[in-house]
């Protein structure tokens, strides 16, 4: 199965002849420097410490990558697209917050397939309205999407609630906690993979789908390449603006909802204020900020490495104070990196 | 005769306007010395992050400054503890004070350069560069305190210079008009200023211009992170703590001020009287909404609103509009520009 998008560099014509060295490799596959790094980190770290290897722990990282990975996914598309989005956890704090008060106090029979529509149907909505105005205003969408978040989430702090919810209706806590796998541990405590892991796998794969077999796809590569060629080729921006903004807040809303479902609570506060990670480990995965390229399958090792590298730290010896400081140095380091790969071509 | 311009026209009737209103709402008390002092007080911090952002934004190329508030209390938290290893608060505070003061500015033009070297010689996207620097200055500044507030301490000039008054008006308001007065002044008269707004409006032209794109772009980041070393340390002076996640909405404030005052986001325009006015009009406007007793939560919903009417404005050229319509009836080539 190819990863590589066939609008990755369409600006530049491919050599003539494949090289077959390692670094011209990585030169063309940037996502293959990060699971180099992912393998090495995991397997460092598995020497220092044998306890990250144990069941526990990689179920952990595993529920952990879940929701980053949803809004990871929707990054990925607002990168290819030319844009950036710091609107996504806003969405998602509104649309799982208001959806969970609405069930709680109005339907509390809801069954849980309407629950997550609902919430990717709300979340979508809110993310077209963000595409409606990038392609209005005509400014970076990285000052529209602040925007929007401060409107979303003070909308939701201040009109929908602020408190925590803690009495979520069943079906939730039973989605929340429906096993997938279980394991025991050594100290008899069962330890189990929740089956909404396979979301985030799912959801990889229909973006992969989107993005690579459909014409609306091959419309985001272009835009984020060159908006007014694409324009120019008969491409609708407003179309493609509303779409992508729309797909990342639908992934919001799914990953609101989920969120909600494994902490078994709702709290208006959380979630806002986990952007930039999440925008991290989609440049990790080797999108340009600046639009046009990316894969899904890159995207999900930097989803993986942001995750091992918050979940490692503390298990060989560095301090989670850390934690900042190593993602920001990573951030840097791959920016770094990729630039140097691009002026190289 | 120059042309006059739009936004701040827009910009002093808002002034007007929240100050009748105000006085009006309160019956009086908004208006009062001690309001306007307070409100006074508060500008600093903002104002000089906004100017901040829009040095980024006039620099253009996507040129924005995200790490500004991160920067801030970076140099408040590392500028405090290194100050306190040197001099006691209690026996030394000039000593501690000056110590502390040069700490900030130069903790802040460290990372502005940095900031500025890494988009311009590494060729970094702006946004990219700065999100990465201000979750690394973050990441610094809580490793350095530990996660927790580092206590300042109210040394007798530190505090003097967050809460004391000449004339009656606040020390760090002066200080900001000073700072602002001496960077307008800048931007319009070196040829530093001159190349600076011209590399933002057209990046090709002002490089076959044989202008010096990457230490021009450099010097701006590095003025940018100065700025927010100031308000570092008008943060520390005003509070007593420094800490690693002060002023979290900060960030979109700045933004919001410098979008008000009609700077450019694509580069190579933008005034600092007007982020000037737009910041004391934001102040205002926040001092009245809580006046009338909204929330905080309503007051980011207001930010959030504004901005986007803001955005709104400017892209329809709406003053200029309104400007061309009245004009146009004195001079009928005024509508040209």
């Amino acid at each position: 199965m190819t990863m590589v998008q066939d609008m990755t560099d369409t600006a530049i014509p491919n050599p003539p002849r494949k090289e077959r060295s390692l670094g011209q490799l990585f030169q063309r596959r940037p996502e293959l420097v990060s699971l180099s790094i992912l393998i090495v980190i995991c397997v460092t770290v598995s020497i220092i410490n044998p306890a990250f290897l144990q069941p526990s722990s990689l179920i952990d990282m595993g529920r952990a990558s879940v929701v980053t990975g949803l809004f990871a996914l929707g990054v990925f598309a607002i990168l290819a697209v030319g844009g950036i989005d710091v609107s996504f956890t806003a969405i998602a704090a509104l649309s799982m917050y208001s959806l969970t008060l609405f069930v709680i106090n109005v339907y509390p029979t809801a069954p849980m397939t309407l629950v997550v529509v609902t919430a990717i149907l709300g979340g979508a909505g809110l993310g077209a309205l963000n595409g409606w105005l990038v392609n209005l205003l005509q400014v970076p969408s990285l000052i529209v999407t602040i925007g929007t978040q401060y409107l979303f989430r003070g909308f939701l702090l201040a009109f929908i609630g602020t408190v925590w919810l803690m009495e979520l209706p069943p079906q939730m806590i039973a989605f929340g906690k429906a096993p997938l796998l279980s394991f025991e541990t050594a100290n008899g405590a069962v330890v189990s993979l929740p089956i909404y892991f396979l979301v985030f796998p799912a959801a990889a794969v229909v973006t992969w789908m989107i993005f690579n077999m459909t014409l609306m796809g091959r419309a985001v590569f272009a835009t984020g390449g060159k908006a007014d060629v694409a324009a120019r080729l008969g491409y609708d921006q407003r179309t493609v603006h509303i779409f992508v903004f729309a797909f990342t807040g639908a992934l919001a809303g799914l990953a609101g909802i989920i969120h909600v479902c494994a902490n078994r609570m709702a709290n208006p506060f959380d979630l806002v204020g986990t952007e930039i990670e999440v925008i991290a480990a989609v440049v990790l995965g080797g999108a340009r900020i600046t639009g046009g390229t990316g894969t899904v399958f890159g995207t999900v090792t930097g989803v993986l490495l942001i995750t091992v590298v918050n979940n490692s730290l503390v298990l060989v010896g560095i301090p989670s104070t850390w934690q900042r400081v190593v993602v920001g140095a990573f951030i840097l380091l791959a920016a770094a990196f990729f630039v140097t790969r691009q002026q190289k071509q | 005769m120059r042309k006059l311009d739009g936004n701040l026209v827009l910009l002093v009737t808002l002034f007007a306007v929240l100050l009748v209103a105000g006085g009006l709402l309160s019956g009086g008390t908004y208006l009062s010395l001690f309001n306007l002092q307070s409100m006074a007080s508060q500008v600093p911090e903002i104002g000089l992050l906004a100017i901040g952002v829009m040095l980024a934004m006039c620099a253009g190329d996507g040129g924005i400054d995200l790490s500004g508030i991160a920067m801030a209390n970076l140099a408040g938290v590392a500028s405090g503890l290194f100050a306190m290893s040197i001099f006691p608060v209690d026996e030394a505070p000039v000593l501690f004070t000056v110590t502390f003061v040069i700490g900030c500015a130069v903790v802040g033009l460290i990372g502005g350069t940095l900031n500025g070297l890494i988009i311009s010689r590494l060729g970094i996207t702006p946004i990219l560069c700065t999100l990465g620097t201000q979750m690394f200055f973050t990441g610094v500044t809580v490793v350095l305190s530990g996660g927790r507030a580092v206590r300042i301490g109210t040394p007798e000039p530190l505090y003097e210079i967050g809460n004391g008054y000449v004339l009656g008006i606040p020390i760090s308001f002066l200080m900001f008009i000073g700072v602002a007065t001496l960077l307008g002044l800048v931007l319009r008269h070196t040829p530093y200023g001159v190349k600076l707004m011209m590399t933002g409006s057209n990046q090709k032209a002002a490089e076959f211009s044989g202008f010096a794109r990457a230490r021009i772009v450099t010097t701006t980041y590095a003025l940018s992170g100065l700025l927010a070393g100031l308000a570092g340390l008008i943060i520390a002076a005003r509070n007593v703590n420094v800490k690693w996640d002060y002023g979290t909405t900060y960030l979109l404030i700045a933004i919001l001020v410098a979008v008000m005052a009609g700077v450019k986001p694509e580069g190579g325009y933008g005034r600092v009287i007007n982020v000037v006015l737009a910041a004391i009009i934001l102040q205002l406007l926040s001092s009245l909404l809580n006046f009338v007793g909204l929330s905080n939560f309503v007051r980011d919903l207001a930010w959030g609103a504004l901005l986007l009417c803001f955005l709104f404005v400017n892209r329809f050229a709406l003053v200029e509009h309104f400007d061309a319509l009245f004009s146009s009836k004195r001079d009928p080539h005024a509508s040209k520009n």
